[in-house]
Order: structure tokens, then C-alpha cells, then sequence
């Protein structure tokens, strides 16, 4: 049977692993490569480095941090922030990112996601999209590394996803911006509307609190994999504590 | 030199030579066919098309290479559907070194790629399972597979059952990531560095 994934989220920003409530105020978490080998330890099924400042600021993701990442972990893990092109794509995965992520420069060059998909397959194209309700619809929002560079783009999540699976996306990581860092649970509400219309792997992200917010977004969402940051950064949920839950509560998951 | 990991011109070569690095193994990634012939193990990786990889293949001249080689030789993911007679996938030839053609993984309702940790199961007795269990979580990222026949030592279920881990003489496949799949992958990795050539 296929395991439900536990996913750590690691926002990098000058090489550091940072955190902000709804996107703001980062504070300092730790080293990458101290956080990845101590997440690999616990069991965590994936890892994510979103480069946070990549997008707002321009700069491309070094390569040189992700071969360090790669030299050490036998887990696979995906690169995010500022991916503009097919090249900066192929310098990840040829460091040994096993799977690259676009936000906002697919929303701003949406045949970018094509291009990927032709150059790599679609088993490494993820596509993250920030999402955030405004009165019963989900709307995406772009560049959301900054707070003062955050744009609405104008376009409802449900259509951009539809979009981007035609496009060759190969899994969707859907941030809900509304419980961003605020520990209250996933938004099972917007995650099973768009797991309705989700044909590839699709990864909650956003509002992870307790042991039971993540039972609750397997089974009532029916998400593959659940990414979370701040509980996993301060060991407010252990992973190898919540697995255990998991497992017990009937949950198929990697021990 | 170990092993020699065959340059495919796909991209996760370096994962796939840091695995063996982490094992304290030698090896190198090499598209010189006299290199890969003296190597003592060869290792043809892959990830993205069929089509593609083959088409990289024949430019470098290397299938006739690979398809000589009578040392151990293990192809992973993209490269395990390789090693086959042909693939569904874009109606493309393969290396035709293990019998059989790789189909679309038939998933139904559920989400397609096959991506995350499965289970490895219905393991046959074979040095390269040496210390493998039964149910031991292997990652898989896929859309076409190797159906279950009798060259198949593993299997795992997504939707369909079907090969996880095949050989055929000295040819073995992998459908999921070795170099991605903690204990379990490094453990077959370890086994495939003292199988018998």
C-alpha cells in the first residue's frame, strides 16, 4: 500500500532555515543541512526547501546547497522559489533535487510548466500554489515570500489547478494562506474541493497544529502527503510520535 | 572502480552516485563504452521519457554497449522500463535484455504518478533481497510499469500489481529509487555490489 507522506517544509532564506506567521516576520530555525539530517532521522517521508526570498528578489536557488543536501540524504526531496526556467530547473536536478517546484513564475509564464514537462517528465514537476478564501472563493495569490510584493493574480484556484495539470504539473502543493502559520488545522474545506478535481498526487499545506489535524486532512481530504514547518522546526509534533498515531488510527504510513 | 553509472543524459545521475559514495563505493558516471565494459557493475539510471532516453542512448552509440554487458547490470526507475523489450509509453523499443513490454500503470481513480513510499512485496529468494523484509517501504515515482511475469522477485500494488524488482539472468531492475529509499535502498545497493557477475 501506498504511504500517506509526512512532508517538513524547510523555508530557506541566505541559507538558513526560517519561519513566518502568514508569511511575515521570519525567524531564524536552524542550519539546512542540521534540519534535513535530523528529519531524515525521524522519519519524515520527503522534504521541501522553498527558497522563500527566491521569487520577490530575483536570485535563482544556489545549487551548491542543494548538492550538499543531496550528498547526504537517502529520502527524496523537492527544491522550490524562483525556478524562471528550463536550465535553472535542469542545474537542481542535476545536483540531485529529485523534484523541482513553481509558483509564481508559472502564474506570471504558464508554458513554463510545458516546457518542464517536456524537458523532465512530469514525475518532477510540482506546481505550489498560495491560495487564500475571499468571500466562498479561492483565489491565488503570488510572490508570497515578501508581504510587500504579494499580488493577487486575479485567477481562482480551482481553474489554475485544472491549468496546470493540462500543463504537465505532476503533483500540487496547496498552500491555504488563511491557516498559514497559525496552528489551527488544514483547511479541509478547500483541500477536498480541490482534491474533486486533482488527478495527480496532491499535498496539503497550511495550519498543521496537532497530531489529529493531520488525521483529519488524510481522511476527511483524502490529501497523499502533509506538509507542515513551524511544529515540526520547534518539535511541537515529534514525527515519530505523530507517525505512530497515524499508523494506530488506521492511516497507512512509513515506520 | 565499482560501478559504472551509465550517462544517460537524464538528470538523476548525481543521487544516484552519491547513494554509492554514502556506501563507501567507487564509481563514476561514464558514457565511454570502453569504461562501462570494464566496470565490474553497471548501473542505468533514468528519469522522464522512454523515448527521450533511448534517443540519448543511440547518440552516444551505447546500446549495443549495454545490451553486450554480462557483468551485473541494474536499471533504475525510467532505466529498469529500459532494459525491456519495448514500452507502451510513446510505442518506443527498449534494450530488450529482459523479456516482456513496460504498460501504462492501470491506477483507476487514484492519483497518477505512482509517487511515494510503497510497499515491496511477494519477495522472491535472491542475493540481491539478501536482509530486504517483506513490506519494506521502497519510493516510487512512475506512470508505466513492468507487468508481473516471472522474471519479477518483487512486487508492489498501486491500483495493479506489478513488478517492483525483476531480473533476468545478470540483468535486475528497479522500478523505484534505490538512492531514495532509505535503509531498504542502500541495503539492495549492497547486495547488487556483491552479486555474483
Amino acid at each position: 500500500m501506498l504511504a500517506r507522506r509526512i512532508i517538513p517544509c524547510l523555508d530557506v532564506r541566505d541559507g538558513r532555515v526560517v519561519k513566518g506567521v502568514q508569511f511575515r516576520n521570519h525567524e531564524d530555525v536552524g542550519d539546512i543541512l542540521d534540519l534535513a539530517l535530523r528529519y531524515r532521522d525521524e522519519g519524515a517521508d520527503e522534504l521541501v526547501f522553498y527558497d522563500i526570498t527566491a521569487s520577490v528578489d530575483d536570485r535563482t536557488v544556489s545549487p551548491k546547497w542543494v548538492e550538499r543536501v543531496s550528498a547526504m540524504l537517502d529520502i527524496p526531496f523537492c527544491v522550490a522559489g524562483g525556478i524562471k526556467t528550463v536550465d535553472a530547473a535542469r542545474a537542481r536536478l542535476e545536483c540531485g533535487a529529485d523534484k523541482i517546484s513553481v509558483n509564481s513564475p508559472a502564474l506570471e509564464r504558464p508554458e513554463l510548466i510545458n516546457e518542464l514537462h517536456d524537458a523532465f517528465g512530469k514525475q518532477c514537476i510540482v506546481v505550489g500554489v498560495d491560495s487564500f478564501e475571499d468571500q466562498g472563493t479561492y483565489r491565488v495569490k503570488s510572490h508570497t515570500g515578501d508581504a510587500n510584493k504579494t499580488k493577487e493574480t486575479g485567477r481562482e484556484t480551482l481553474a489554475w489547478i485544472e491549468e496546470a495539470q493540462s500543463r504537465g504539473a505532476g503533483e500540487i502543493v496547496l498552500n491555504c494562506m488563511n491557516q498559514d502559520g497559525v496552528r489551527r488545522g488544514y483547511d479541509i474545506a478547500q483541500l477536498t474541493a480541490v482534491r474533486a478535481i486533482c488527478r495527480v498526487p496532491l499535498i496539503a499545506s497550511g495550519g498543521a497544529g496537532a497530531v489529529e489535524h493531520f488525521e483529519d486532512v488524510f481522511k476527511r481530504a483524502n490529501v497523499d502527503g502533509a506538509l507542515a514547518a513551524s511544529v515540526f522546526h520547534k518539535n511541537i509534533i515529534p514525527i515519530p510520535a505523530l507517525k505512530q498515531v497515524l499508523k494506530a488510527n488506521g492511516i497507512e504510513i512509513r515506520i | 572502480m565499482d560501478v559504472a553509472i551509465v550517462d544517460t543524459g537524464c538528470a538523476n545521475l548525481a543521487s544516484v552516485k552519491f547513494a554509492f559514495d554514502r556506501l563507501g563505493a567507487l564509481s563514476v558516471i561514464t558514457r565511454d563504452a570502453d569504461t562501462i565494459y570494464a566496470a565490474p557493475r553497471v548501473i542505468l539510471p533514468g528519469v522522464g521519457s522512454a523515448g527521450y532516453a533511448m534517443d540519448r542512448l543511440r547518440e552516444r552509440e551505447l546500446i549495443p554497449v549495454i545490451q553486450n554487458l554480462v557483468q551485473p547490470v541494474m536499471g533504475i526507475c525510467l532505466g529498469m522500463q529500459l532494459i525491456f523489450d519495448c514500452s507502451e509509453e510513446g510505442d518506443v523499443d527498449g534494450l530488450a535484455m529482459v523479456d516482456g513490454k513496460i504498460e501504462a500503470l492501470e491506477t483507476g481513480d487514484l492519483p497518477c504518478p505512482h509517487m511515494g513510499w510503497n510497499t515491496l512485496t511477494d519477495l522472491k529468494d535472491d542475493p540481491l533481497l539478501n536482509g530486504v523484509e517483506e513490506n519494506a517501504y521502497a519510493y516510487f515515482v512512475h506512470s508505466f510499469a513492468a507487468p508481473v511475469s516471472a522474471k519479477t522477485l518483487a512486487c508492489s500494488t498501486y491500483g495493479t500489481k506489478f513488478s517492483a524488482i525483476v531480473r533476468q539472468g545478470n540483468v535486475y531492475g528497479c522500478q523505484f529509487h534505490p538512492e531514495r529509499s532509505g535503509e531498504t535502498g542502500a541495503q539492495i545497493f549492497r547486495n547488487f555490489l556483491k552479486v555474483a557477475a
